[in-house]
């Protein structure tokens, strides 16, 4: 009898702790939108202020969609995110960094991209956002394979 | 994973070995491979997390992410761990050198 009821209890503790967890881990909404403005607007990103002190670093001309190099830094004092969009990309949000004491607003890695499109980098600052906009040249789109 | 210190900048380099599905692409039989890919990692030092990022399949298969650090010291404990779209999840240490 105790052990039947452990097992519900412990069912039940499942169903309702792992959506929960899942949802605050992963934003579904932003990740799943296939527009960039729907992407950030799930992100809960208002305005972003164009700068300069925003690096972004990534290729002219990308021959391989399939591997992007981008590396991206914040100047900006007080960055605790920095957030990737590829505008033309099926689902256009990519990645989104949250930077904690002693970490710094610094990320390189590849990325796909399915054809040429502008890619936006914003980092939040304080509250605020700000943007940095990119335009790579992608020869064969790397979604497919 | 590769963690160095240098110039009072922590600088870390870790694969992750992972298909990174995007849910588009085809097999050989032309049937549409699902999507499988990270959604999660985190990066910790000495057991507290710096660094918290979600992705999504657009990030390239087999993804080898830098990330840098603000000082540390030699010795310090890195692990940096993922989870995936199936809930599988993996981890991986290193002390900085």
């Amino acid at each position: 009898m105790n052990s039947i009821r452990r097992a519900l209890v412990a069912a039940l503790m499942l169903t309702l702790v792992k959506p929960l967890s899942a949802l605050a881990a992963w934003n579904k909404e932003a990740f799943g939108a296939k527009s960039a403005g729907d992407a950030l607007k799930n992100l809960g990103v208002g305005n972003a202020t164009p700068t300069a002190e925003l690096s972004v670093e990534v290729p002219q001309i990308a021959e391989n969609g399939a591997v992007v190099p981008i590396e991206i830094s914040s100047a900006i004092p007080g960055t605790t995110a920095l957030i990737v969009v590829i505008d033309k990309n099926p689902f256009p949000l990519i990645s989104r960094f949250d930077f904690k004491e002693g970490a710094l607003p610094f990320v390189k890695v590849n990325v796909k991209m399915s054809e040429t499109s502008d890619i936006r980098v914003l980092a939040e600052a304080a509250g605020k956002y700000y943007v940095t906009t990119r335009e790579v040249k992608v020869t064969i789109g790397g979604c497919g394979g | 994973m590769r963690a160095t210190l240098g110039q009072g900048v922590t600088e870390i380099r870790v694969l992750m070995t992972h298909p990174m599905e995007t849910g588009q692409r085809k097999d050989s039989e032309g049937k549409i491979v699902p999507m499988h890919f990270i959604q999660n990692l985190t990066v910790k030092v000495n057991g507290k997390a710096v660094i918290e990022a979600q992705t999504s399949q657009a990030v390239s298969r087999n993804p080898v992410f830098s990330f840098r650090l603000k000082g540390g010291a030699k010795g310090d404990k890195i692990e940096v761990s993922w989870l995936d779209n199936h809930g599988d999840s993996n981890s991986t240490e290193a002390t900085v050198a």
